[in-house]
């Protein structure tokens, strides 16, 4: 743990510090619409956490997260309408499942050698085969979609996530800093230094004993387990699933977006990415609104300007050059 | 002494080329074992089928007495034989410290201790200056520097050098010569080079062994190989008329 | 159910085969030449369809017809948009050519969706529910009609490659790129060639293709996935894997409507996928690493 933290300067403690505490008392200062912004903010700095561990670190582009999402979202939410399971016992039923979706794709992917266009095909054609199957299966609802009950007696089982506005906050909250303490322990590790030599140059990584197999599984793993959990969180939250929404490939786009747009394989990237686009869309979509234009495409197509401009410009996202701007670069170890 | 490493009649075809074509040698514990021979004669190949990156289409690998062929890199890498690249894989975007402390990792019980090793390794080839900057942003003789001290860090009983005397000045190549030579005396570890600069072979070297289109056609001491007719005309012959 | 409709479907999947082919092997051509997943390929089939639809509601093109200038048009985006905006990306990593396309992807697909709305299209043609008869097997006309000119389209390609110095001189830069600019060929210009050739192929499929569906902005990456997974299964990079994987898919996918349903039919493609990549990884009309 405490190599994990080794990176932090005095100026970035202070700036860490800073951020924690305005999260921590945004519920009391801000309103619902801001407070729900952050949220949203909060959720997609996790899941982007959870994406660039696999890419960022590990150098496995997966265009198909939105599988582990809808995995994670469709195990706990069945188990709990169906079988009266609850979310902390399912999140690990969740895991599983993703866990065991991803062992079949890496399993497909890494045994024969198989070019990384290959393995990123593959996630995306893994993740539709599930959508179109769940499109289809009455037991989960079918393209109709499936739904937690939302009954007001229930508001208050908080060990059921049947909380209100503030519980789901914080929850969010406490996901986010927990990917981010995941990800800098990984990053000090010896298994985060397996990550980075794989995607480095994995013919070297192998040569110096880097089991490239076993570490990309592992990779893997980490990165759909905590997906997972963030679907299960998004079931409770939002209380109706549907696969045309949870396991669609923009979905999978949209995870994705933030920790490009912040940084890959930095530890700060999908906060700085998510905190500047999530607010950046609804200002998008207000502002439409307010000039009295509801057009569903236009956020999207703004993202897709965004990502080529960016992608263009600055290559390694915006929070290597913005930590350069406020002197907050890492140490070295 | 005794037979550390073994090759015994390798062959290694690509489609209808023989790269190598049943080679045998035997490297000693503790000894210098060079490599030499004209460019395309099989000599990385070689290396590859050691360490692990092919399995010889024919004949054995052995070390310590133990079949490796057919085994993956990462696990003879674990054995004991640690490779440089001759068209040198650095980690481009770490720094040159991470890239050997990557390497000692290994063995090292966590990351604290591989920096550490890392960082001895790094001093010993006067690479420590430069520990903080980006391997990618090395030159060359740097990198190929850098490729031997990853090598090192992994801690093996024996090293694969794949001509990294390229491109190093006379001087740096004394200087390698030197830390070569300390690190096969004091950490006794046996050294299979494959090398073209004739100055550093005959510094080193024990016996060499010649390949030629990919088979062996001379070993033994340096003085003795370097008189042979054929080795001269294969090779140094061909580097004199260059 | 008859033997004669098996037929018929099994007729149906190989003229649909063909069209969903010419598109892939766009893609395949890109791949082959320029080394960049076109990840917008079915954005781009959808633009032609928009295109064909536009032509037709203006001046009562048929999109059969159009293909052609559909095919010439997009050869001129896709030799623009290499030069302009892939080119650079060549040498990159291959994430960053991924997120490029993707934002193409997006826009494409949103503009769409913002200029002609959710709702679907279609063209009804003179013929749209004319059929032959052959032997009592019912053959619609239009798909016959759609899949000529998708081989003449094809076929068309394969003889630029085999007959023209340019073509030649591709397949040379494909085959060996730093012996292509050795021998003083202008690489940049043959990948723009490339990409407007591919580009020229999903132009001239996805006009075919508004003959034969409705469609919708929403269909872009259900296309795009359609084609990728002929393309693997044929072999990435492969003209004649593309092809057959086209045929293959289009049958699998026409017997699997039929057998099953026609919801499913996108997992019967998905499923031959993973059969190929379990069995030969490189695809059946692909090179294996040595
Ligand atoms: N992966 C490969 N595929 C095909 N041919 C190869 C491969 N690796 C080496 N070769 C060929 O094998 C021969 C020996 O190459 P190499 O071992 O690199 O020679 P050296 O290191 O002695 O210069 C050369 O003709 C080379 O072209
Ligand atoms: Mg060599």
């Amino acid at each position: 743990m405490k190599g994990a933290l080794s990176f932090l300067t005095p100026r970035s403690t202070i700036a860490l510090l800073v951020c924690g505490v305005a999260l921590l008392i945004a519920p009391f200062v801000v309103d619902r619409y801001t407070l729900s912004i952050i949220l949203l903010a909060l959720l997609g700095t996790y899941l982007g956490q959870a994406w660039n561990i696999l890419m960022g670190y590990c150098g496995l582009l997966s265009l198909g997260h939105a599988l582990y999402l809808g995995l994670g979202a469709y195990a706990s939410a069945i188990l709990f309408v169906n079988y009266g399971v609850g979310p902390w016992l399912s999140v690990f039923v969740a895991m599983a499942l993703a866990i065991g979706a991803a062992a079949v794709l890496g399993w497909l992917g890494f045994r024969f050698r198989i070019e990384d266009v290959y393995f990123s095909l593959l996630t995306i054609a893994f993740a539709e085969i599930v959508r179109i199957g769940f499109d289809n299966w009455s037991f989960v609802g079918g393209a109709a979609g499936f739904f937690l009950p939302v009954n007001a007696s229930l508001s208050h089982q908080w060990w059921n996530l049947r909380g209100g506005p503030l519980f789901f906050y914080y929850l969010a909250l406490a996901m986010a800093v927990a990917s981010l303490v995941i990800a800098a322990v990984l990053r000090s590790s010896k298994l985060g230094y397996a990550f980075l030599a794989i995607r480095e140059d994995p013919q070297a990584a192998r040569a110096l004993g880097v089991n490239i197999n076993r570490t990309r599984f592992l990779a893997l793993f980490i990165s759909a387990a905590m997906t997972a959990v963030g679907g299960v969180y998004l079931a409770f939250w939002t209380n109706n699933l549907f696969p045309a929404q949870i396991l669609e490939t923009s979905k999978s786009i949209e995870i994705i977006l933030a920790p490009i747009i912040g940084g890959l394989g930095t530890l700060m990237g999908p906060f700085v990415g998510a905190f500047l686009l999530v607010p950046l869309g609804s200002a998008l979509t207000d502002g439409l609104r307010a000039i009295g234009l509801s057009a569903p495409g236009v956020k999207a197509l703004v993202y897709g300007l965004i990502l080529m401009a960016i992608i263009a410009a600055t290559p390694n996202g915006i929070w290597p050059w913005l930590a350069r701007k406020l002197g907050l670069e890492a140490r070295e170890p | 002494m005794t037979a550390l490493l073994e090759v015994v009649d390798v062959v290694k075809r690509f489609r209808g080329l023989t790269a190598v074509d049943s080679v045998s040698l035997s490297v000693e514990d503790g000894e210098i074992f060079a490599i030499i021979g004209p460019n395309g004669a099989g000599k990385t190949t070689l290396f590859n089928l050691i360490a692990g990156v092919y399995a010889p289409d024919e004949g054995e690998v052995r070390y310590a007495g133990a079949r490796i062929d057919g085994q993956e890199p990462e696990q003879i890498c674990a054995a004991g034989i640690a490779r440089t690249f001759q068209i040198v894989k650095p980690f481009p975007d770490l720094s040159v410290r991470d890239n050997v402390a990557i390497g000692a990792m290994l063995r090292a019980p966590d990351m604290t201790a591989a920096r550490a090793q890392g960082d001895e390794i790094l001093r010993k080839l006067d690479l420590f200056d430069k520990s903080a900057q980006k391997a990618g942003s090395l030159t060359l003789p740097d990198r190929k520097r850098l490729e031997v001290a990853r090598a090192l860090a992994t801690k093996p009983r024996i090293i694969l050098l794949d001509e990294v005397m390229a491109g190093l000045r006379p001087t740096e190549t004394d200087r390698m010569v030197g830390v070569l030579r300390d690190i096969n005396r004091h950490d006794k570890l046996t050294i299979v080079m494959i090398e073209h600069v004739m100055r550093a072979v005959m510094a080193l070297a024990d016996r060499v062994h010649v390949l030629h289109h990919g088979a062996s056609i001379a070993e033994g001491a340096p003085q003795e190989v370097t008189k042979d007719a054929r080795v001269i005309e294969s090779y140094l012959g061909m580097k004199a008329a260059h | 159910m008859s033997f004669s409709l098996y037929v018929e479907v099994l007729i149906q999947g190989v003229l649909s085969g063909l069209v969903y082919g010419l598109m892939a092997l766009g893609l395949s051509v890109i791949f082959g030449v320029v080394r960049v997943v076109n990840f917008a390929h079915g954005e781009f089939a959808v633009l032609a369809m928009y295109c064909a639809f536009v032509l037709f509601g203006l001046a009562g093109v048929d999109p059969i017809i159009a293909s052609i200038p559909l095919a010439i048009a997009f050869f001129v985006l896709g030799y623009a948009m290499q030069r302009g905006m892939v080119q650079p990306f060549v040498t990159r990593p291959q994430h960053e050519q991924f997120i490029l396309l993707v934002g193409v992807a997006l826009v494409i697909t949103n503009g769409l969706l913002l200029v002609f709305g959710p709702e679907s299209k279609h063209v009804d043609l003179p013929y749209s529910f004319d059929s032959y008869t052959v032997a009592g097997v019912l053959i619609d006309k239009v798909r016959v009609y759609g899949a000529a000119a998708a081989l003449a389209v094809t076929a068309a390609l394969f003889a630029f490659f085999r007959f023209t110095s340019t073509g030649t001189a591709i397949r040379a830069s494909a085959d060996n790129l730093t012996g292509a600019a050795v021998v003083g060929l202008d690489v940049k210009r043959l990948y723009a060639i490339s990409f407007g050739l591919g580009l020229a192929c999903v132009g001239a499929a996805g006009s075919i293709m508004m003959a034969l569906t409705d469609m919708t902005p929403m269909l872009a990456p259900s296309l795009t996935l359609l084609a990728f997974t002929i393309v693997i299964v044929g072999g990435l990079g492969s003209m004649t894997g593309a092809l057959a994987g086209g045929l293959l898919i289009g049958v699998a996918e026409a017997v699997a409507s039929l057998v099953v349903s026609p919801a499913i039919k996108s997992m019967v493609s998905f499923g031959l996928l993973v059969l190929v990549l379990a069995l030969r990884p490189q695809g059946l009309f692909g090179k294996a690493e040595s």
